[in-house]
């Protein structure tokens, strides 16, 4: 039976900060930065980090599919927020997947993205139930670092196993090679990078091509006949010089989403397999290489199944989901790079009680809130006493999942007195449709954003609060306006 | 059937501090400050007191749990002496313990003192703080006035009002309430302030400024409550007396079930229907001569004559904008000052608003002494949020009306 994916999901944070506002702030120290002044790179907003963009990518591509045959969750990143705490974990919380599932989170290189998805089409050829593979970046970059201008945030997911495929895989190859470009240390914020034309030259220009002839040759396919190469690399011709000196077609080098997003550092591979994906007709082939200390190469053929899958936003969806942010400064808070004061009532102390979050955790990481069985009354949170004034029944809640259900505004403000660290602070009471509401935070609710009441909301996996004195930061849900997340569909 | 409060228990003495940023002073001193008055009110001694409710709510800001730093900084002689904490309305609940415990008999006279020390933050507002373990998992990372201000929105919504002619009633509100309380010594805030001062301020939450909320202060009130019986006996004549104190707390409702659309208050309402029955009174917007009502937020006193069934639903900011509530209109609303100008020092405020409507019985409310004489007097309290609250209503009145 064909190994593959089965569907793809994709998920970039809303806002696009312009890369002429960073060059503005530092070309007076550094001139060169001015060539990179071009484009837009994703911003995760101060609420997304690596897990919650990887949950967001993970239900774009589940969809309505039942997610009780997901055997296992893969996820990969090199900016977890946990050492220590399993984050493929929290994301199969997040989606309230079964406890029988293996999870494994993958790390500690840019090719981590395409590594990750190599071992779950190997496990998938051995059979069984379907693998959800995520993989995301909020990569931390000096201020005035050529990365912070040419990365950005996002994330990828796939599920992988076997049977009905959209794209089949032809083969993969990997060469692992400690070459060191770059290095993040133990205990270190960032990377420490080595001369560019050595890393191209030896490299990208060597260590690549090694790969993607022996995937070639191992599957007998001509490089002439490729349709699509993924290559994640920021640099400017280095996929098409690759392309040229393995003989693919120049028509296949896919756009590496440097002018419009920026390189999501591991997850870059995965989110331009998603793009590929979205654009990709049957019989398309489609290679995908990554770089990092060695090169994955991996073949894949699209199949007649990708014309039955259904719509999702992917890549372009939330590409077109967009809000080009001008204020750098915004970007160094979020990244605490400036010494902001935040104010006395920033102070308030953020503690989670491991056993509070245990206990609750099916409320507050899985939105699961309880339905009555006697007067079918839904509620946020599930208690065991129905709200219902006319039923209040004992014992009757039933498990009711809120997180992907659509709701309306029923009353909202934009806080300025409460502490945000984006300032105001929206949030409004928020009424689902088949019942239950929410006094809610609200998420992306762009500065030129008008919200109203009777406006539809989804809700989104967020960082509800960063406990900085401990490390821990706890989530839950919040919700964000439909239309802007539909734009662009 | 119970019979109620009416007329079981008057007022024997009250007192109460000037409201303000007290640097100098600690919330002891400012209870003794309530306290002094209220005691040489009543005429009695500190001895005849039997018991005692304090009423605080941030109580780690100032004098921490319990309700031993009442009966320390008073002294009171090892009577019994509780502490209580119900939001905005701890200071009602406070008068409400005493009030109860001369009707049941229990003990002849009883004191209720609340104080509040909010200015020991190092910043303006309520105090930032948690909500509970389980709460800040999911709750909204709310402030007072932006929970409150949602009123705006959802009233504006429902009753087809104008984002304008909202926020132009919600400033009259607060106009009328600074003039109010520019001729109150006690009072924090004593500044007029004009409409365009308070469409004009900066935004705290949409869609209340800076003169849309009230102020923040420190400050301390003090009643002693008995029968009427030992009151006369005590020479008291011309007596106030409790004529209803209701409760209402929300049961999730409001924040759970799609039932309530954010417009008004649920609780308000149920309390009021209660508290009128209990008064006698049947016609409220003939018969209450002055409110005392939770003016934490214009918005929120805009709401709230409608649920207390004043102006009819949809109609209060036309009764606004007519000067209805105003200190000379037909029902004067904060004939104080209010919220808006003593500030919020929440163990304080139920006592203080009952203290107002004590002084315009006896004909002692000075400069601001209302001419046509008070009969009824109704004060409320609003704790917590719009949506999961606890609301406080008490009437007070001549003896016999």
């Amino acid at each position: 039976m064909d190994v593959g994916l089965l569907a793809y999901g994709g998920y970039i944070p809303q806002s696009r900060l312009q890369r002429s506002e960073i060059a503005k702030a530092h070309t007076w120290f550094n001139p060169g930065l001015g060539g990179l002044a071009k484009g837009e790179r994703a911003m995760a907003n101060w609420d997304e980090d690596s897990v919650t963009m990887a949950v967001e990518a993970a239900r774009d591509c589940l969809g309505d599919l039942d997610r009780d045959g997901i055997s296992a969750v893969y996820m990969a990143s090199t900016s977890f927020p946990f050492e220590d705490r399993q984050n493929a974990g929290i994301v199969a919380d997040a989606l309230n997947l079964k406890s029988g599932l293996q999870t494994i989170d993958f790390a500690s290189s840019q090719r981590a993205g395409s590594a990750g998805l190599s071992v779950a089409l190997q496990v998938a050829k051995g059979g069984g139930n379907p693998i959800l593979y995520t993989t995301a970046e909020k990569r931390q970059t000096k201020a005035a670092s050529p990365l912070e201008f040419t990365s950005g945030d996002g994330a990828a997911a796939f599920l992988v196993g076997q049977g009905k495929v959209i794209a089949k895989l032809i083969g993969n190859h990997t060469e692992a090679v400690d070459f060191v470009d770059h290095f993040r240390g133990e205990g270190q914020s960032y990377d420490y990078n080595w001369e560019e034309r050595w890393v191209r030259d030896e490299g990208y220009m060597k260590i690549v091509p090694a790969a993607i002839s022996a995937l070639l040759e191992q599957t007998g396919v001509d490089a002439s006949t490729i349709s699509t190469f993924c290559f994640p690399v920021a640099a400017r011709n280095v996929a098409g010089g690759i392309a040229k000196k393995m003989g693919l077609p120049e028509s296949s080098v896919a756009d590496n989403l440097q002018s419009n997003c920026g390189e999501t550092g591991t997850a870059h591979s995965m989110v331009m397999l998603a793009h590929a994906l979205e654009q990709s007709s049957p019989g398309d082939k489609i290679l995908v290489a990554s770089f990092g200390q060695g090169c994955d190469a991996l073949l894949f053929e699209v199949t007649d199944e990708i014309k039955s899958l259904p719509a999702r936003k992917g890549i372009s969806g939330y590409l077109a989901r967009r809000h080009a942010e001008t204020n750098y400064n915004k970007f160094l808070a979020f990244h605490n790079l400036v010494n902001l004061e935040r104010g006395i009532r920033a102070e308030t102390d953020k503690k989670t009680g491991l056993t509070t979050l245990y206990r609750n955790k099916s409320m507050a990481q899985g939105m699961i809130g309880g339905k009555c069985s006697q007067c079918g009354t839904a509620q946020f949170p599930k208690s065991n006493m129905c709200v219902n004034e006319n039923c209040g029944a004992v014992g009757t809640q039933e498990d009711y999942p809120f997180a992907d259900r659509v709701a309306k505004v029923n009353s909202f403000t934009a806080d300025r007195l409460t502490y945000s660290p984006d300032p105001p602070a929206y949030y409004g009471m928020i009424q689902f449709e088949e019942g239950g509401r929410l006094m809610s935070d609200f998420t992306d609710i762009a500065p030129d954003a008008e919200v109203e009441v009777g406006m539809t909301m989804r809700m989104m996996f967020r960082i509800k609060d960063y406990d900085d004195k401990r490390g821990f930061r706890r989530y839950f849900w919040k919700a964000t306006p439909v239309d802007a997340a539909n734009k662009g569909e | 059937m119970a019979s109620g409060i009416k007329d079981k228990v008057a007022i024997l003495g009250m007192g109460c501090s000037k409201f303000g940023e007290r640097w100098n002073d600690n919330a002891e001193d400012l209870m003794i400050e309530a306290f002094v008055e209220a005691l040489e009110d009543a005429g009695i001694e500190k001895s005849q007191i039997e018991a005692a409710w304090f009423g605080t709510a941030i109580e780690e800001e100032h004098v921490g749990k319990s309700a031993v730093p009442l009966s320390m900084a008073l002294r009171l002689p090892n009577i019994p002496v509780s502490r209580v904490e119900n939001y905005c309305a701890s200071g009602s609940e406070a008068f409400r313990g005493a009030v109860y415990a001369v009707a049941s008999g229990a003990c002849d006279i009883a004191l209720a003192l609340g104080v509040e020390k909010l200015k020991d933050t190092g910043y303006g507002g309520l105090p930032q703080r948690n909500r509970g373990s389980i709460n800040d998992m999911y709750w909204a990372n709310a402030s007072a006035p932006g929970s409150f201000a949602q009123l705006a929105s959802a009233y504006s919504a429902k009753h087809g009002v104008s984002k304008e002619d909202m926020k132009k009633a919600m400033a009259h509100i607060s106009v009328k309430s600074h003039d109010n309380g520019s001729r109150n010594p006690k009072a924090h805030l004593r500044n007029k302030i004009t409409e365009e001062k308070v469409m004009n301020a900066p935004m705290i939450a949409e869609p209340l400024g800076l003169f849309d909320c009230c102020g923040v202060s420190d400050g301390s009130a003090c009643a002693i409550v008995t029968t009427p019986e030992i009151a006369k006996a005590l020479g008291k004549t011309d007596l106030i007396t409790v004529k209803a104190m209701q409760l209402a707390a929300s049961n999730g409702t409001e924040a759970q079930h799609n039932s309530w659309d954010g417009s008004h208050f649920v609780t308000t309402r149920a309390a009021a229907n209660r508290a009128y029955n209990e008064a006698g009174i049947t016609k409220p917007r003939d018969q209450i001569s002055m409110f005392e009502v939770h003016d934490c937020f214009s918005i929120t006193e805009l709401v709230t004559m409608e649920d207390l069934f004043i102006s009819e639903e949809g109609t209060a900011v036309t009764d606004v904008m007519n000067g209805f509530y105003d200190a000379d209109g037909q029902i004067p609303c904060q004939i104080d000052g209010g919220l808006k100008c003593f500030g919020h020092p929440i163990g304080a405020s139920g006592i203080r608003m009952i203290y107002e409507m004590y002084l315009q019985m006896q004909g002692r409310a000075g400069e601001r002494q209302r001419e046509e004489d008070p009969v009824f007097g109704m004060t409320h309290n609003l704790g917590g949020f719009p949506h999961q609250n606890v609301c406080s209503l008490t009437i007070v009145g001549k003896e016999g009306a």
